[in-house]
């Protein structure tokens, strides 16, 4: 993702396979596109080359005297086609200042290191194209989250509530021997999506009911969804499941501001993950004897 | 890690300009919700009155439509209605997991029609004052 693709490139597969995206890629595609025809007609793309992107960065270390209030640095970057945000911290960091710290691995939007609040909204800083964002770029912490130094945050509560869910397989009847446990092709195409999450913690932090709140969050409600749904589980542990969804905590915090679809740079539709599940735990719990 | 620091909630409402439209219908939503519940009380005081007698019920209620702010606020409260009305509409659809995709359109519609009913209700409301 974060690889560059000329436009020409990604236009192009965009016609060809519009039918098979989900609502929310098409919807990002598209205004992409818009944009991207805005910016032909007010300018030369040639004119983008040779220039300089002011990058407003947040700044914060309580163990350094100056760093303790916090702040915005401003870092100057030559821009250079296909740029992303990370790319842009990269150069801040290796050119002006060595202890710019922020958490980074794959650099393709894989690894859900480098959710970050980018112009006021939280995406991935390997997936966003300077090009497509307005200047100056700020980028800030994600928000809700403790600020452990500059760009990283405290992401142990996160990764609690991904916790509580059980996120792994659990199957007490294997089968014997050699025997694979089959999935059919509709139960797999029911829960694909929810199987792309890579733990970015970007829905987490978009959230403002798991802000004041412990809630689960979009993403572990999400986990469930994935192995609820998934029909080689048994009885016994889907019902262990859906106990813990329908907790004080679970998918009943969920007021459907959709504010964790929107930010998904995995595109997973996760209101409508974590509505399916509020109707399974009502039907789970409908008893007319 | 010795010490890290919470930003608090400057991220939340000071950000209301970078909402998007299901938090905007969350808003929305919850306050109508709080104005409706704050009507329950006048409303019921008011229909009270009617225990001392129709006279008292009648003066009342013709001594509260004198007053022009009065008129306003029942505009007021018709359109408070309708959203709450409108968006509960959307909310349902939106717990039967029909149409999210949509959910965004939904509520520029109810805001829409809200509008247009608050509007239409004017020369009713304003009527031989």
């Amino acid at each position: 993702m974060s690889t560059h693709v000329s436009e020409s490139e990604s236009e192009a597969d965009a016609a060809t396979d519009q039918q098979d995206r989900p609502a929310a890629q098409q919807r990002r595609v598209e205004k992409k596109r818009e944009r991207h025809e805005q910016r032909e007609r007010a300018s030369d793309s040639s004119e983008t080359e040779g220039q300089t992107i002011l990058l407003k960065v947040f700044r914060y270390d309580p163990e350094v005297e100056d760093k303790r209030e916090p702040r915005f640095d401003d870092f100057h970057v030559p821009f250079k086609k296909g740029m992303t945000v990370l790319d842009a911290l990269i150069y801040s960091r290796d050119h002006y200042d060595s202890s710019l710290t922020f958490r980074h691995s794959c650099r393709q939007a894989i690894c859900g290191s480098d959710a970050l609040f980018i112009n006021g909204s939280q995406r991935l800083g390997c997936q966003t194209q300077i090009d497509d964002l307005d200047q100056p770029v700020r980028v800030e912490p994600l928000p809700h989250q403790e600020v452990v130094k500059d760009l990283v945050v405290d992401m142990e509560d996160f990764y609690e509530g991904m916790d509580a869910v059980e996120p792994y397989f659990q199957e007490e009847n294997l089968p014997s021997d050699l025997e694979e446990q089959r999935q059919d092709r509709a139960n797999r195409e029911k829960i694909k999506m929810s199987t792309r999450c890579i733990w970015c913690g970007a829905c987490m932090s978009s959230c403002n009911i798991a802000a004041g709140d412990n809630y689960l969050g979009p993403a572990a409600i999400n986990k469930a969804y994935r192995f609820v749904m998934d029909e080689r589980e048994g009885e016994a542990i889907e019902q262990q499941r859906l106990e813990t969804i329908e907790e004080e905590q679970g998918v009943w915090r969920c007021q459907t501001q959709f504010s964790c679809t929107n930010v998904c740079p995995k595109d997973i539709p996760l209101t409508e993950h974590i509505q399916e599940l509020k109707r399974e735990a009502v039907k789970n719990n409908l008893k007319f004897w | 890690m010795s010490q890290s620091y919470d930003r608090g909630l400057v991220e939340n409402f000071g950000r209301w300009t970078e909402f998007s439209a299901g938090m905007w219908a969350w808003v929305f939503h919850k306050f109508t919700g709080w104005v409706l519940i704050g009507y329950l009380f006048t409303h019921i005081a008011v229909l009270s009155t009617a225990i001392e007698g129709a006279s008292m019920y009648n003066s009342t209620l013709q001594g509260l439509e004198a007053l022009l702010i009065v008129r306003f606020m029942e505009v007021g409260l018709l359109a408070v209605a309708v959203f709450h009305i409108l968006n509960g509409i959307r909310l349902l659809f939106v717990d039967l997991g029909v149409g999210l995709d949509a959910q965004d359109k939904s509520f520029y519609a109810s805001l829409i029609l809200t509008g247009a009913i608050a509007i239409g209700s004017i020369p009713t409301f304003l009527g031989g004052i």
